[in-house]
């Protein structure tokens, strides 16, 4: 009898030790730049493999350079995952985000290492994806176009409202696309030519993915996209081919950075050296993400782009991801492209 | 007076020793409760013990004053006395505790010259949590004693309470942040103040430039959003009138049917519709595919841009129309409607001298209200607007661009307040004019005369192709959550559904349950604190007399008439830094929710208080109560059905909240609105509307139940009452779509 009483009331405190077990793994706060099923895929594997409760909020790079900046004074967030490399490199230069030197870093392509380099270890290259074109052959075929191969075929009058590209105002890959061209063509020439692109577009999207969406559902016939974009909407059962331009083209290091002032530091590089892993760089492909990961270890899956055949561009990050050189050209294209008549 | 001195000191000074003064990081759940350590703990300690053990003087006032207060109360003290003391401990100690609030952050002193006064400042401070709560609004209540111990608010010390309140609450969440985001538009980048800077911003062309008339791609934003305004205002009053004029008058069998249609829009989360649109007009769409296959025309892609975004917001905006409308059809008195034709004019004549001059408030209401939500709107033009950029999207872009400049989104929003405010402005103008109400409380014998036959004809000619629209949008829209893909491959399929409320292993793997769950908490925390303030505030507005109740009325409006976007930047704004640190939770959510709403609730608790005799209040303190008696005992048994609408009302707009919260959520607070409008953005439609039809079924629920409730309830107390949603819609005559629809749409 008495056992049973003292049982009963042990019961609760037993039960409050094992939830306060489950509490004392704590939490993160996940700012996610890459799509949303790589985003749960991540969270959840990292929950499953830690019991660290990590709860993700998906927003697109610029937006969350823009909150994290916001916030700046009161941290809200511990961990930024992927992303476009500039905003991360804006973020380390405004000392936005956290030095961190994972053991990893030696595992990774010299790409992520520079990156990191380059940040002064504020940042670190986890995936790497070469820009291109991506376009719907269905829709070409049918109205009779070519498709592109070089960065100077998309001026033809062929292609007369049949391109997308996001707007640099709010989409990383944009401001990728703005500054390859800077570093191919000299900048005057390559204003001439986004003022002469821009007859050909019939809009600038907010999010960097939302062009290559346009093409997939033949709202636009051609975009100017991540070539591992074109790849996972031709895998969804969508009409969509890619190709690169054969002047060459530059190429984004998605990055991952440590929030300066995170209320969950350690949980945070926790993830950070977990998300520098084969294993969970290899999440991307499950997810039908095909950039290339930055671990030299982790499976390149075949649906990828081969960054060793493709024509790259020594793309100067450092320089190019430089907050005033961005603004300058950001302000450049809106004020010169974007207010222009087509 | 005594007893509220009294108690209101007593709750203060119990907080001040007991609950933890600043915000917990985990939680009230996270405090060590074993022993008494926490008493003095830096972080835990309340105000007394961060006093005591932390050197904290700054904090005094919450002790003394609740001291002072209480030790007042229990002397025996003349009225008047006592009065000035109650004023004194409330009063001073709230300006101290506000004093102290602002003047250290989390860096100590937020002022240079606060260092030279009082020496420097090692220490900092977070925001307040419950202790740093509940005692400065303790101290409210207890100031409010001592103005009615004063005499003021008649010496009523409930009434006084309820006003010091109102007041400052609405002066906390609405006046502050709007003022503060404002005052940006008066600094440079840098952050300088430098008045000079909003006209350098004003004057930009991308403003005003009218260049578009000329040939130039585009015109200024502000052009584009007065357009936009004024043909949506226009549109959404023609339909809503031929809707309204058809159902109360067209002796139509559809009336019932054409009642919920109209009530499908309010529960749809907006871009919802503009993604239906994009389906069926898109280059893609059923629309552009036909006609190329069968007529060889390529349509292309002119849904994008102002034709989209006048058609989305056509579609969602009319059902508000049509019930501040059919509010005003239905009150008319047949009357003189009766005279004309006893005088011999025909059916035509009659309608077009009568009946439309009767109608004009109710038009004019109409029309205003659709401008004023077209201003607002934040999700259609953001899916469809391509290049037409209106205020509320060219606000959000001045936010999260690359420029990050808080200087341009402040005059954005300051242009659109002056609109949104000269629209509500000219609405009151034109409807305090002239009485139209033909509403005398007495009962009318006549019957309404039908449509004149041209009158119906027309009527039937833009309100039926409308409704088939709507209903085909809407088969089509939601079929897009249940195949494969949309606009390529109809095989059925519930895989976004899966991908969203996915269940494995026991744990809620599925996309959307994080923020489905979130949005119905908050929502579920929100609408009953809505209903309360609301109902509060409407009794105070309606039933008590006191100095600058007209500007507290009006600044409880600020909030309804300014878009969502602009409150959503002044409240991050507003509560990120200390005392007030909200941003990051769910509070901050919960409070936008309550003040955006509050008006709806607010105007449909006045219009229903209108309809309860004064004199049943005054029976009431002839038998000795007070003004709290008379509320609790007389005028909320009454509103009940009222209330209820209420609640329902501003869970449904809580639910379907986009602009106001989208800068406000965060990794654990993310709403399903701000989840589904990230899928659109990104293209995935699927998942997008799986998520969408889960909300509406969700909101349809909560509808048919207080239908279930109200409409009973109704039927019981009342046999007959007839334009019961008019006096609130006609006579107070403002942007409240909310008495419409809790009457018009839910009980109807």
């Amino acid at each position: 009898m008495l056992h049973r009483i003292l049982q009963a009331a042990l019961l609760p405190a037993v039960l409050l030790a094992s939830a306060g077990a489950a509490r004392a793994q704590g939490s993160l706060n996940l700012y996610c730049s890459v799509q949303v099923e790589w985003c749960q895929a991540a969270a959840n594997a990292f929950q499953r493999e830690s019991g660290i409760r990590v709860s993700v909020s998906q927003k697109g790079s610029g937006e969350v350079l823009a909150q994290i900046r916001a916030e700046a004074q009161n941290p809200r967030g511990d961990l930024w995952f992927g992303g476009t490399g500039d905003p991360h490199l804006q973020a380390a230069e405004e000392n936005l985000s956290a030095e961190y030197r994972s053991a990893a870093l030696d595992q990774l392509h010299d790409w992520a290492q520079k990156q990191a380099r380059d940040s002064r270890y504020r940042t670190v290259g986890i995936y790497a994806g070469a820009l291109g074109f991506g376009f719907n052959p269905e829709l070409l075929a049918r109205r009779n176009i070519a498709p592109p191969a070089c960065w100077k075929d998309l001026l033809d009058a062929r292609f007369r409202n049949e391109i997308q590209m996001a707007n640099p105002q709010s989409s990383g890959t944009a401001y990728v696309m703005i500054a390859t061209i800077v570093q191919i063509m000299g900048e005057d020439p390559a204003f001439e030519y986004l003022k002469a692109l821009h007859r050909n577009i019939n809009a600038y999207p907010r999010s960097g993915t939302g062009p290559i969406k346009s093409v997939a559902r033949g709202e636009t016939g051609v975009s100017i996209s991540f070539v591992h974009d074109a790849v996972t909407e031709r895998l969804g059962g969508f009409p969509v081919s890619s190709a690169l331009p054969c002047e060459g083209t530059g190429y984004e290091v998605g990055s991952m950075s440590i929030i300066r002032g995170a209320r969950n530091l350690r949980n945070a590089q926790r993830f950070y050296d977990w998300a520098l892993t084969p294993a969970a760089q290899a999440l991307g492909a499950e997810t039908k993400q095909f950039q290339t990961p930055s671990n030299r270890a982790a499976p390149v899956p075949p649906e990828a782009p081969q960054m060793s055949q493709i024509r790259l561009i020594d793309y100067d990050f450092a320089r190019y991801g430089a907050s005033a050189e961005r603004r300058r050209l950001i302000e450049r294209w809106d004020r010169e492209v974007n207010a222009l008549p087509r | 007076m005594r007893a509220a001195g009294f108690w209101s000191s007593l709750i203060a000074l119990m907080a001040a020793l007991l609950l933890p003064w600043y915000l917990l990081q985990d939680g009230i759940a996270a405090l060590p409760l074993a022993g008494f350590a926490w008493l003095s703990d830096p972080d835990f300690a309340p105000a007394a013990g961060q006093v005591a053990s932390q050197g904290r003087w700054w904090l005094w006032p919450a002790v003394l004053a609740p001291g002072l207060g209480l030790l007042a109360a229990l002397l025996p003290l003349p009225r008047r006395a006592r009065a000035d003391a109650f004023l004194l401990a409330g009063g001073l100690g709230l300006i101290l505790l506000l004093a102290q609030g602002y003047a250290i952050g989390v860096q100590g002193w937020t002022a240079p010259w606060l260092e030279g006064l009082f020496g420097p400042m090692e220490d900092r401070q977070f925001g307040i949590g419950w202790g740093g709560a509940v005692v400065p609004s303790a101290l409210a209540v207890l100031f409010a004693a001592g103005l009615a111990g004063r005499g003021a608010f008649r010496g009523d010390a409930f009434t006084a309470a309820v006003a010091v309140i109102t007041a400052i609450s609405i002066a906390v969440f609405t006046a502050f942040p709007l003022l503060l985001l404002l005052a940006d538009a008066f600094r440079d980048a840098a952050g300088a103040i430098a008045p000079g800077a909003v006209f350098g911003r004003l004057a930009d062309d991308r403003l005003w430039s009218l260049g578009c008339l000329a040939g130039a791609p585009r015109c200024g934003v502000v052009w584009n959003t007065l357009l936009l305004g004024v043909l949506v205002g226009a549109g959404t009053t023609a339909l809503g009138l031929a809707f309204a004029l058809l159902v109360t008058r067209g002796r139509l069998r559809l009336a019932r049917p054409l009642r919920w249609l109209t009530v499908l829009p309010i529960v749809t989360p907006p871009f919802i519709l503009g993604l239906g649109l994009i389906l069926i007009f898109g280059r893609s769409g059923l629309v552009s595919i036909a006609a190329s296959s069968w007529f060889g025309i390529e349509l292309g892609r002119w849904i994008y841009g102002l034709p989209g975004v006048l058609l989305a917001q056509l579609f969602a905006f009319t059902p508000i129309a049509f019930l501040v409308l059919i509010g005003v059809v239905e009150g008319l008195s047949p009357t003189l409607e009766e005279a004309s034709s006893t005088l011999r004019a025909t059916p035509g004549a009659t309608f077009s001298t009568v009946t439309l001059p009767l109608l004009r408030p109710g038009i004019a209401n109409a029309f205003l209200l659709g401008f004023i939500e077209s201003m607002a709107d934040f999700g259609n033009p953001v899916v469809l607007g391509g290049q037409f950029g209106v205020l509320a999207t060219e606000i959000f872009f001045a936010v999260v661009g690359a420029q990050a400049d808080a200087g341009r989104a402040a005059t954005l929003s300051l242009v659109l307040l002056v609109m949104a405010l000269g629209v509500f402005g000219l609405q009151r103008w034109l409807t305090a004019r002239k009485s139209y109400v033909s509403i005398g409380g007495k009962g009318d014998g006549g019957l309404a005369p039908p449509l004149p036959a041209g009158v119906r004809r027309l009527c039937l000619a833009v309100a039926l192709p409308w409704a088939a629209l709507t209903v085909i949008l809407y088969v089509l829209a939601i079929s897009g959550g249940f195949v494969e893909v949309w606009g390529r491959d109809y095989t059925p399929t519930f895989r976004h559904m899966v991908k969203a409320f996915e269940i494995s292993g026991g744990q809620l793997t599925g996309l959307a349950w994080n923020s489905v769950i979130t949005t119905v908490t908050l929502a579920a925390i929100s609408a009953p604190i809505t209903a309360a303030l609301g109902i509060a505030a409407a009794w105070l507005f309606s039933r008590t007399r006191f100095a600058g109740k007209g500007v507290l009325e009006f600044a409880t409006m600020l909030s309804f008439a300014v878009p969502g976007t602009v409150i959503g930047v002044a409240y991050l704004r507003a509560f990120n830094l200390p005392p007030l640190e909200l941003a990051g939770t769910g509070a901050i959510i919960v409070a936008c929710f309550v003040f955006r709403n509050l008006p709806v609730g607010l105007r449909s608790g006045m219009a229903a208080m209108a309809q309860i005799d004064p004199s049943l209040d005054e029976a009431s303190h002839t038998l000795g109560g007070g003004g709290g008696d008379a509320f609790r005992r007389v005028v909320l048994p009454l509103l009940r059905p009222a209330i209820v609408a209420g609640l329902v009302y501003a869970f449904v707009r809580a639910m379907t909240t986009i602009s106001a919260v989208i800068f406000l959520v965060t990794a654990d607070t993310e709403l399903a609105t701000v989840f589904i409008v990230n899928r659109v953005i990104n293209g995935d439609y699927g998942l997008a509307i799986a998520v969408a039809v889960v909300l509406i079924l969700l909101m349809v629920l909560m509808l048919g139940l207080a239908q279930l409730l109200v409409g009973r309830r109704r039927i019981g107390r009342r046999a007959a009452v007839p334009g019961l949603a008019a006096p609130g819609l006609a006579a107070p005559g403002l942007a409240t779509p909310g008495p419409g629809v809790a009457n018009g749409g839910v009980v109807a």
